[in-house]
């Protein structure tokens, strides 16, 4: 059900494909629900009529530009926390096996947390359909022309999944090493996915978003004697742009490394338990 | 290229200013953006011309300055510039800098009428 209108509760099962255009004049609420029950945003033109005077002025204002979509953030934020949920917001670039990574943990952990997971991409729902056939509740939002999941975004994901007491979070963002670095989600960390068959200096090439990671996971590590890439570099690199930051070697493919995965997560959420008792909205 | 959303929220910011004190167009928009944020300049400029038309900011100069980056260093307890949020101190070498100014993403000044 979407939270700012409503719709979708007449129906039963799955809502009809349908738009959303709440606010005319905040053409970024706008959005449209698929058949596959995707949450589809694009741009439309917007038009802004304010009243006015003749009179030229200089007005000095101190707003951050990104402030609306921190409101968002927060709200996200004290929602997961109310309900209980460990948000983790992965990002990476493109084909670093975020998705099989996500799968692996979903095999592995969903004995001891109740999973939800958000699927970022900018066309297909083939990521949300890949994870719904293990079991675990997915959202696909496809961002159209976008380079990243938006706080708003996520919240709307929200609406549309049961969110249990003790759950975990996984938010997959569109693979991107760059954009949604500068977009806070609600997430209670971020994790930086890089896989051994790109380069180890990625860490130096797009800073931003290893800064603003708590968790590099290096991914693909079965492929590791296959090619010459240099861990030790890699985790230097990493270190330099973010001298706080964890590091785990892990192959989403075979599992290795996966437990140290589970125990950086099972450390930091706050109820890593299963609870059933929580409804699905 | 997450400047297209950024002059979007620009342009929304700029809207919400002018239902709450009334103007009708915008002719300079002056914002600071961090020499080590998230934002290429010339993108968001590119970008806000083209996200602005049929807005009260259609046509306005987007006046762009740029803060460098700045950090604290915790050894040599001082203020000292930097080039990236990697740098080392430059004075001492040795130790990371706690990034002070270089981040900015602000709405600072709007010439309206």
């Amino acid at each position: 059900m979407c939270a700012i209108c409503g719709c979708g509760t007449a129906t039963s099962g799955k809502p009809a494909a349908h738009h959303h255009r709440h606010h005319p004049h905040h053409h970024h609420d706008n959005h449209w629900h698929g058949a596959d029950g995707s949450i589809n945003f694009g741009t439309e033109d917007s038009s802004i009529a304010a009243p006015g005077t003749d009179e030229a002025r200089t007005i000095r204002i101190e707003r951050e530009i990104l402030a609306k979509n921190d409101v968002y953030a927060r709200a996200n934020r004290s929602r997961l926390a109310a309900a209980g949920q460990f948000a983790l917001n992965f990002v990476s670039s493109p084909g670093s096996g975020k998705t099989s990574l996500l799968i692996r943990m979903i095999t592995d952990l969903s004995s001891q947390f109740a999973i939800a997971v958000i699927e970022g991409d900018q066309q297909t729902s083939n990521d949300a359909d890949r994870i719904r056939a293990t079991g675990v509740p997915a959202v696909q939002i496809n961002t159209g022309k976008g380079c990243h999941l938006d706080a708003r975004m996520v919240g709307h994901a929200l609406d549309q999944l049961p969110l249990r007491s003790g759950g975990l979070l996984c938010i997959e963002n569109v693979g991107n090493l760059v954009c949604p670095a500068a977009f806070d989600l609600g997430e209670a960390h971020k994790v930086v996915v890089l896989s051994v068959t790109e380069g180890e200096d990625k860490p130096l090439k797009y800073p931003d978003m290893f800064a603003q990671a708590d968790l590099m996971l290096l991914n693909k590590a079965d492929l590791l004697s296959y090619l010459d890439f240099d861990v030790t570099a890699c985790v230097a690199y990493a270190r330099r742009v973010n001298p706080g930051i964890d590091i785990l070697t892990v192959s989403a493919r075979t599992g290795e490394g996966m437990t140290a995965f589970h125990r950086w997560i099972e450390e930091r959420a706050p109820n890593g338990r299963r609870d059933v008792a929580c409804a699905p909205t | 290229m997450h400047e297209i959303s950024i002059a979007e929220s620009l342009v929304d910011l700029i809207a919400d200013e002018a239902r709450d004190q009334r103007f009708a167009r915008v002719k300079r928009i002056a914002v600071k953006v961090g020499a080590l944020g998230h934002v290429e300049p010339a993108a968001l400029i590119f970008c806000f011309d083209a996200v602005a038309r049929g807005t009260v900011a259609e046509g306005a100069v987007l006046d762009v300055q740029t803060v460098p980056g700045k950090g604290w260093c915790r050894r040599c307890r001082c203020s000292v510039a930097i080039m990236h949020r990697y740098d080392l101190c430059p004075l001492c070498g040795q130790s990371h800098v706690e990034l002070t100014a270089g981040g900015e993403l602000r709405l600072t000044e709007l010439e309206v009428e």
